[in-house]
């Protein structure tokens, strides 16, 4: 047993459900107790999802726990092919059900036998992997699925484009700002005249999967998700990928070098280098920006960063290279990827830390004192605690890490996304000095006479104390409310009756 | 006026898939609440999951509760249960020292058949901090039901007598039978329910549970308990079996005529006769007139999840509204039975049909109902709110009712404050003609 108050990776069954959410008409079933089903509130508050997130329970109760779920398993994924018609039924086992030890794999055959839709078992593990794991295998599992079935039909497509093209995955549904990032590597791509052969899986659908090896290669702009669907279609269909991360100026350059490389190799003739070249000093404003004096300011400063791998990484090589930023550590709770990791920052910060205990990563912040945090929500609040700005960077997030502009990471107009992020974060250059020079800022005691001062109204022991029980941001308008009734009905002490009695008679 | 159109209640029950909270979220409010204690979920990640992200910002309060999280070799027995949990525990005790520790029992724990409640007194007499157990998991219970089962495990451990003799007084000087209230609310309602009842003459001795675990009330066989929220039936039933206790069944404190059927039924039990109650029921009415004119005459629809439904049902038919349907996750209709009367009369009183009650109801059958139906409201769990919204219907979070003060005659404006906010806002919004924003039918 682990004593934990918080986590930074779900259980697996989210990153199934991130994964088979993504799509088109796949519907997922969990094999779960009643009230798991939380993954639908995420989906639908976060995302502020219009449709009905396409996830039922089949649950277990005690009936099930006598009986076996069999009838009722089956039920529930013949009834969904009714009434939905997905394309794709995936039955998911939770931490709960996984230890009922049924034979799931079962009840998907018999099944599919009645289905029009197509029936799968997630294939994952609930105590060996995280929701990021899992949802890496669940799209390889997918993909998996409908090429051996697309090879069996001799219906797959290898026959490659005209012109070079490209199949983004990783695109997935709760995750960290996609939406824009994917927005941004279609912009990329079309500057690069790369043809987007598909984008999976988000709003992909799974009958369009066949034409993936059409496609001249593979893009991953996520350590987290695709990299195993990535080796499948290397393996199965001879495609490469590229998976270095276009997120920050240098990162985006080498990127696009690599992709350059690899289309060449396979025949097309192009060079990018001019094209890097605009975009990093006149069009991109990021690179400038480091540039310009105000940006000196941020020289040597101390910083800490902390998130997946992906972004972690990518932010640590952003503050060190284009920065100047002195990053004292940088982390990851990506414990499964800490060779990667390790090798990819070493060189650019002073300690590489790899966990998941945030209570740990809290009493490093606390000792390293940072001028600023690049790290997760979680950070973000220990940042308040502590007082140190903190810029989220990475997932887990909150619904306001889900806006509604255009905020991506990735590609050149995340360059400038990231840069406004980290000068936003550190105390602005100017007052900064300012505040240094002056002692601070001006303690001189405003003068002001407050509404309540006028008359003199008394409060009685009791009500005192009730009141200081109501929320702070509530409070002073529940004090003049109260004192205005007290007043208007010539009261001139307050007691817990006459507060009361305010609340029910003053409409608020 | 009253030519009912209705005979009996109707109670149906589908399939039990719908959505709602799990209810170990019942710890959220319950640590809060309690003090001195600390709360152990002894469950998986997905509980650890599911509270981190229902919970939002509270996590970060350095919460007096966590997770004992099972690891492969819990599950597989490779690790001894009692070992573990001591060091947890005592863990716990060293670093925040609390008079109680709850374990909070799950699905998992019920599985693998864990002893927790065989475990318990070993280990409290070993470390000397009580330890109550409560098996608030979602194979048994939804949502609410959760302090249910953490109350009726505490009232056990409430004490026969006082330790101290000295504030024995409160006791000593009531004229009536003592009688101790259940249900965990916030200090403030606890304070003017307490006022309500003091102006009848009748003292309240003790709520359980109490500000903190070392206050909890003395509860001696013969006293009188009454229970503030519909969904205690465990608790109430641990009260009147195990601590010999006479339970006052009455409709619950929630909108002006619960609150003083409430009040009413406990006056009656103890040989009380109420004083202004109607002249009060009747004042708060029309105080709540601004409101009440927005609603009147417009229909809802509980797609249900924290059991409160049947008492909100009847305030808003009493407030003019037509209920189409009440969803619940689980119906006690004896524990309910002055409850359901009331609904049952209300409806004559207001001349409207009696809404069918449906038990452990299907989401989906129930959003097909809705489309048929078009309900101005729908109260319903957060899952399918937006989608609702999207599809130009009024929604109202169900949870809000679960965190809000709607208890007695004081909070009965919040109630249709909250109802009332989707009506109020999509008003203006209706004026702009873009009521469907979603692409599906």
């Amino acid at each position: 047993m682990k004593l934990a108050y918080w986590m930074y990776a779900g259980p697996a069954h989210i990153g199934t459900l991130r994964i088979a959410s993504s799509f088109k008409k796949v519907h997922a079933i969990m094999h779960a107790p009643l009230g798991d089903d939380y993954f639908n509130v995420m989906r639908s508050m976060l995302e502020r999802d219009r449709d009905f997130t396409p996830v039922t329970a089949s649950v277990v109760d005690r009936h099930v726990l006598a009986r076996g779920s069999q009838e009722k398993v089956v039920e529930n994924i013949t009834r969904k092919d009714r009434e939905e018609s997905p394309d794709l039924v995936i039955l998911t086992p939770t931490c709960t059900s996984s230890i009922l030890q049924e034979d799931l794999q079962n009840f998907v055959s018999r099944a599919s036998i009645e289905t029009e839709a197509d029936v799968l078992l997630a294939d994952v593990n609930h105590y060996r992997v995280n929701e990021l794991q899992a949802g890496d295998r669940t799209l390889e599992q997918i993909v998996t699925f409908y090429m051996e079935k697309a090879k069996s039909n001799n219906q797959v497509l290898t026959q490659k484009t005209k012109t070079p093209s490209v199949n983004i995955i990783g695109a997935v549904s709760l995750g960290f700002h996609n939406q824009h990032d994917i927005a941004e590597l279609k912009r990329l791509f079309q500057d690069l005249d790369i043809q987007i052969n598909q984008i999976i899986p988000e709003n992909a659908s799974v009958q369009d999967l066949k034409k993936l090896p059409s496609a001249w290669f593979n893009f991953i702009p996520y350590r987290e998700t695709g990299l195993m669907t990535a080796r499948y279609l290397e393996k199965e269909f001879n495609m490469p990928y590229v998976d270095i991360t276009p997120m920050g100026i240098v990162q985006t350059a080498a990127c696009i070098r690599s992709i350059q490389q690899l289309v060449n190799a396979l025949g097309a003739a192009v060079d990018y280098e001019k094209y890097i070249d605009e975009q990093t000093r006149f069009i991109s404003q990021s690179a400038w920006f480091s540039r310009s004096i105000d940006c000196q300011n941020l020289t040597g400063k101390k910083a800490i960063v902390f998130g997946d791998a992906t972004h972690a990484a990518a932010i640590t090589r952003i503050l060190h290279q284009e920065m100047g930023i002195h990053v004292a550590w940088c982390g990851t709770y990506c414990k499964y990827d800490e060779e990667w990791f390790k090798d990819q920052v070493q060189e650019f910060c002073d300690e590489v830390i790899v966990s998941d205990d945030h209570g740990l990563i809290g009493d490093l912040i606390a000792k390293t004192e940072p001028a600023a945090i690049f790290g997760t929500q979680m950070e973000r609040h220990i940042g308040k605690r502590l007082n140190i700005p903190c810029g989220v960077i990475s997932s887990p997030v909150h619904i306001q890490n889900f806006p509604l502009s255009y905020r991506p990471f990735l590609g050149y107009e995340g360059t400038n996304q990231i840069a406004d992020l980290v000068y936003n974060s550190f105390t602005l250059g100017m007052e900064d000095h300012l505040l240094e020079i002056f002692g601070g800022h001006d303690t001189t005691e405003a003068l002001s006479i407050g509404i309540s001062a006028v008359d003199s109204i008394n409060w009685s022991e009791e009500a005192q104390k009730e009141l200081n029980k109501i929320p702070g941001f509530v409070r002073g308008k529940v004090k003049r409310n109260t004192e205005k009734f007290a007043r208007d009905c010539s009261k001139n002490l307050i007691t817990l009756e006459v507060m009361y009695e305010a609340k029910e008679k003053v409409s608020s | 006026m009253s030519t009912a159109q209705s005979d009996a209640l109707t109670f149906e029950c589908e399939t039990g898939n719908y959505h709602t909270f799990c209810p170990i979220s019942c710890v959220s409010w319950l640590y809060q609440k309690i003090e001195d204690s600390f709360f152990l979920v002894i469950g998986t990640k997905t509980c650890g999951y599911f509270l981190q992200n229902a919970m939002g910002v509270m996590i970060f309060a350095e919460p007096r509760y966590a997770m004992a999280e099972l690891e492969e070799g819990d599950i597989s027995a490779k690790l001894n249960d009692y070992g573990e949990l001591r060091r947890l525990c005592l863990q716990i005790k060293k670093d925040r020292n609390p008079s109680v520790i709850f374990w909070i029992g799950t699905c998992t724990t019920e599985i693998i058949k864990m002893d927790l409640e065989g475990i318990a007194p070993k280990l409290e007499a070993e470390i000397r901090v009580p330890i109550v157990v409560a098996r608030a998991n979602g194979l048994d219970y939804a949502f609410t039901q959760g302090e249910d089962t953490v109350l009726a495990a505490m009232a056990q451990r409430c004490p026969l007598n006082l330790k101290n003799q000295s504030d024995n007084t409160s006791l000593k000087t009531s004229p009536h039978i003592p009688l101790v209230l259940f249900g965990s609310l916030p200090d403030p309602v606890v304070t003017q329910l307490t006022m309500e009842l003091k102006k009848q003459g009748i003292f309240v001795s003790g709520w359980l549970p109490s500000k903190r675990y070392t206050e909890l009330p003395v509860i001696k066989e013969g006293y009188y308990v009454a229970g503030v929220n519909p969904f205690l039936s465990r608790t109430a039933t641990t009260l009147m079996r195990r601590r010999k206790t006479k339970l006052i069944g009455a409709p619950f404190p929630i909108g002006p005529d619960g609150t003083r059927a409430w009040i009413e039924k406990i006056c009656s039990v103890m040989n009380v006769k109420p004083i202004g109650l109607e002249d009060r029921e009747k004042a708060i009415w029309a105080s709540l007139e601004d409101y009440i004119s927005l609603i009147r005459g417009k229909s809802v629809f509980f797609m249900g999840d924290n059991l409160l439904e049947v008492s909100l049902a009847r305030f808003l038919t009493r407030c003019g509204m037509t209920v189409y349907e009440i969803g619940i996750p689980y119906m006690d209709k004896r524990y309910q039975a002055a409850e359901l009367a009331l609904l049952k009369a209300t409806c004559d009183k207001m001349n409207v049909m009696m809404p069918t009650i449906v038990e452990k109801p299907d989401n989906y059958n129930q959003v097909d109902r809705i489309r048929d139906l078009k309900p101005d409201l729908v109260i319903t769990g957060m899952a399918h709110a937006n989608p609702l919204e999207a599809r130009g219907i009024n929604t109202k979070w169900s949870v809000e009712f679960t965190f809000a003060q709607i208890h007695g005659f004081t909070n009965a404006r919040d109630i249709l404050e909250l109802v009332t906010r989707p009506l109020r806002r999509n008003l203006s919004l209706s004026e702009l003609g873009w009521d469907v924003y979603s692409k599906q039918s």
